[in-house]
């Protein structure tokens, strides 16, 4: 092979690595969720809140953030993340936080909010892509140790840390925790999609979380912890058959260390014991004890295909962790102001091979907004979910439930209308969302069911209630209607009759009497027509 | 009726409301239901009639109460202020007279004219009296040229040499005089251009007939008038409207009668009245499939409507005619005429039709 071909193949080999990551990461940023400034704020502050709730949640401590935007020129701001997690040792900070895609090799699933994000140091290069600047991470893991002070980049060309600066220091006032500072271009804005928005959603469906938050204006909100209870932990699982795809069999298949192909079945998922194990080798026509990695592509279709064949019990659902109706109550009741909640979590059930949960909450009256549609506020795996809502079954399992029956208004297959906040949270170990934004939840027929079942049992007990209080109050008003409305009746018919009108008037008082308690007694009033 | 007839039918209503009080009874008002559940076709006069379904109306009852003083109040004002003055007043005037604040409330009597307008459509059933007996009047919406000679209020009028507008129907035509009528035949259109272009083309004075049109849907005016034009002075009227079911209606109504004024169908409907198009056979005879405009959903849903009620279900030219319009999947304006030329309407496409009698019924 003549030299100068090589040298040029190098060349452009090299020039391909080089643009791989930040390259890769500006083009598809809109997948990532940092196609705008509103976004990126967001989702940096989404991040690193998920995290330190995990944290939290896994080493089984109370979490108290502290977050802080500040506004350092129109378009540029600095953010600031601090939690009492468990901190971070010291070989793991560079890597969590300047290497993107950065995490578990082995493959287990569990309910968590992780599953939902490119991961915090998506931030960090975003960070330093739009400011060039490095982000600052402070974390302390025990009373007596020092805090670690890390100034961090990452090496686009390697996806390697790039550690600026590091040392230790005191952090006297902390015992434990992890503060990130991340400076980056973006935009705050108030309302439906804002950061304000989301912290709130959080503070509903983690109740056991306190936040202190700082807006870029300078206005404190706290949202407080209304419980000691820790969520339960999510246990993690194995894999289920069903909910694998070719892609995952494949990476499976080489990382394992089962020596065996039936070891590999048995030991990598759950629910495959070693007589379903042998059906599934016999029906790929392979030898049992062939080595996972030798598997040839075509061996690892009919593998994949075999699998889905044949019958595999159900994934067990104790790696599920809902917020569990009294407490998302009591989350809606401290962040919502209503006269009315209700909550339902449902058993949780299987879509393809994977464990999933709804739950709904329904807040209703008080000083909620009377007029238009209801709100609706969207959550998987406790993080909420504020963007594409056309797009996502949730919004679909709401629109087509008939909410007429349930004593909110509404027309054909829309939102419905009425003072309602309506929550719906979906816990699974595989949200699948409809792009990699993670935005909006695909509509799987069996997740659908769950949450029309989930909403019309929140909906039946909103209808009782309804029916009782605010029919029973405005059948009230209307009874003392009568009063006013008599001395005009009585107008008109003396005009029409040419009887006197004090006559008419009397005799309407008489009638009224006897008729009130039968007006009173009736109840579910029918229209004339 | 005279007027003091009027005012004695709403009296007794209130005597009865009245006495029925005086014995300690929830007082009621009944009325023949107006929907159409209780419209009937009667297949011998060809009308729509009002069946006998009775609705009623009681005070002391939450959820009839509003309506129930809407009808005693609007009938008073009526009493009083139209019939007790003989002047006459629009459906809007009665609105604003109705319109006021129950005090010690937030409840207005009426909030929208469809209330008050309702109201006394409902009191028309109850009287057994029509609007004009009632003296209210609707807004004036038609016009008419042609060989007619009318008076009205004591004016004579000439609706031969009334310029481009034309005569102005009024909303009450039941005292209008016809003095001279020598057209032969009265063309009525739905669309106001059409009797624009027709009148500037003299085709009433070419083919010595009178036009008359509304816009868009037959007010009681122009139906009551077409209805008195075809009885006293035995004049042939022939409907032209767009290709579609609005249309179709449009025709329907003025035949057979409509199902909100079923109650009122013997004083406007005009059972042989004849269709002279928009056809599915005039689109095909005059090429006219180019400049079709395709049938939309509601264009669907009332061809569907339309297809199923009784006047038009067991007629097998008009089913014909439904069927061709859902081939086409498309429906024409009387303006596609006009793709031909603009005064193909006048002088070819309505010549034809009228000579060769081509109508349907």
């Amino acid at each position: 092979m003549p030299k100068e071909e090589v040298t040029i193949a190098q060349e452009l080999a090299k020039k391909q690595r080089e643009i791989s990551v930040s390259e890769f990461f500006t083009k598809n940023r809109h997948l990532l969720g940092f196609d705008s400034p509103v976004r990126a704020l967001l989702m940096t502050i989404k991040e690193a809140v998920d995290n330190s709730l995990d944290a939290c949640n896994e080493a089984k401590i109370l979490p108290e953030l502290k977050i802080e935007i500040k506004k350092l020129t129109e378009d540029r701001f600095r953010v600031m993340v601090e939690d009492n997690g468990p901190g971070i040792i010291k070989a793991q900070i560079p890597r969590i936080f300047a290497k993107l895609l950065y995490g578990s090799k082995f493959h287990r699933i569990r309910m968590s909010r992780g599953q939902q994000g490119i991961g915090i140091s998506a931030s960090v290069l975003y960070s330093q892509l739009t400011t060039g600047k490095a982000s600052v991470i402070l974390s302390k893991v025990a009373k007596n140790k020092p805090a670690l002070y890390y100034e961090l980049k990452i090496d686009t060309a390697k996806n390697e840390p790039q550690i600026l600066k590091e040392e230790e220091r005191d952090w006297n006032s902390k015992e434990h925790g992890t503060r990130i500072e991340i400076e980056l271009e973006a935009k705050y804005q108030k309302g439906k999609q804002s950061v304000d928005e989301f912290l709130k959603g959080v503070a509903i469906v983690n109740p056991q979380a306190t936040i202190h938050y700082v807006t870029p204006e300078g206005e404190k909100i706290n949202y407080p912890r209304v419980t000691n209870d820790l969520p339960v932990e999510a246990k993690e699982i194995m894999p289920h058959p069903y909910g694998i795809e070719m892609g995952m069999l494949m990476k499976m298949l080489a990382d394992s260390s089962a020596r065996t192909l039936s070891g590999f079945l048995t030991s990598d998922f759950c629910r495959i014991g070693p007589g379903t194990a042998k059906e599934m080798c016999e029906k790929a026509g392979l030898s049992a004890e062939k080595k996972p990695s030798s598997l040839e592509h075509a061996d690892v279709e009919k593998l994949f295909k075999a699998m889905q064949e044949v019958k595999v019990i159900a994934p067990p659902t104790d790696c599920l962790s809902p917020i569990g109706s009294s407490l998302l109550e009591k989350g809606l009741k401290k962040e919502v102001p209503a006269d009315f909640y209700v909550t339902v979590t449902r058993s949780p059930v299987v879509y393809r091979g994977f464990p999933f949960q709804i739950e709904v909450g329904i807040a209703y009256g008080g000083e909620l907004e009377k007029e238009g549609q209801v709100k609706l506020m969207r959550f998987a795996n406790r993080v909420p979910l504020l963007y594409q809502q056309g797009a996502c079954a949730i919004t679909k399992a709401v629109q087509e439930t008939n909410w007429k029956p349930y004593g909110l208004t509404q027309s054909g297959d829309n939102m419905p209308s009425g003072p309602a906040v309506i929550i719906v949270h979906m816990g699974s170990v595989w949200v699948p969302f409809t792009s990699e934004a993670k935005d909006a939840i695909a509509s799987y027929d069996e997740i659908m069911k769950e949450m029309k079942l989930a909403l019309q049992d929140a909906g039946r007990k909103l209808g009782i209630y309804i029916r009782k209080h605010v029919h029973a109050q405005e059948h009230q008003e209307r009874l003392n209607l009568f009063a006013k409305y008599i001395p005009e009746v009585a107008n008109a018919l003396a005009e029409l009759s040419g009887t006197k009108k004090d006559v008419i008037e009397q005799d309407l008082m008489k009638v009224l009497k006897k008729e009130t308690p039968k007006m009173t007694a009736e109840v579910g009033v029918h229209g004339e027509e | 009726m005279a007027k003091s007839d009027s005012k004695k039918s709403l009296e007794d209503l209130g005597k009865k409301i009245v006495g029925d009080l005086g014995k300690g009874k929830n007082p009621e008002i009944s009325i023949p239901v107006r929907a159409l559940s209780n419209v009937v076709y009667d297949k011998k006069s060809k009308t729509l009639k009002l069946g006998d379904k009775m609705g009623s109306r009681s005070f002391f009852n939450v959820a009839h109460a509003k309506k129930f003083l809407q009808t005693v109040e609007v009938a008073s004002i009526l009493k009083k202020e139209l019939l007790g003055s003989g002047k006459h007043e629009h459906l809007r005037g009665v609105f604003y007279m109705a319109k006021r604040t129950i005090p010690g409330t937030k409840v207005n009597i009426v909030d929208e004219q469809v209330e008050s307008d309702k109201i006394i459509e409902d009191l028309e059933v109850i009287t057994g009296l029509s609007r004009e007996q009632l003296h209210v009047s609707a807004n004036k919406m038609g016009s008419m040229v042609g060989n007619i000679l009318l008076e009205d209020s004591g004016d004579l009028i000439d609706c031969s040499k009334l310029g481009k507008g034309g005569y102005s129907i009024p909303s009450i035509v039941d005292e209008l005089d016809f003095k001279k009528v020598s057209a032969k035949y009265i063309l009525y259109m739905e669309k106001a251009a059409i009797y624009e272009r027709l009148n500037e083309d003299k085709f009433w004075q070419k083919n010595n007939c009178i036009l008359v049109t509304s816009q868009g849907q037959t007010t009681r005016g122009i139906r009551r008038l077409l209805q008195r034009l075809s009885e006293e002075k035995n004049l042939p009227i022939y409907v032209l409207t767009d290709f579609d079911c609005w249309g179709f209606y449009i025709y329907s109504v003025v035949k057979y009668g409509s199902i909100a004024l079923a109650h009122a169908s013997e004083r406007l409907t005009i059972p042989n009245v004849k269709f002279l198009g928009i056809t599915a056979d005039d689109i095909i005879k005059y090429d006219l499939k180019k400049h079709l405009i395709k049938l939309n959903d509601q264009d669907l849903s009332r061809m569907k409507q339309v297809s199923e009620y009784e006047w038009f279900k067991d007629n097998k030219d008009w089913q014909r005619q439904l069927k061709m319009m859902k081939e086409f999947g498309a429906k024409a304006e009387i303006q596609a005429l006009s793709a031909k030329g603009i005064s193909f309407i006048s002088e070819k496409y309505l010549v034809e039709k009228i000579k060769n009698q081509d109508f349907l019924e």
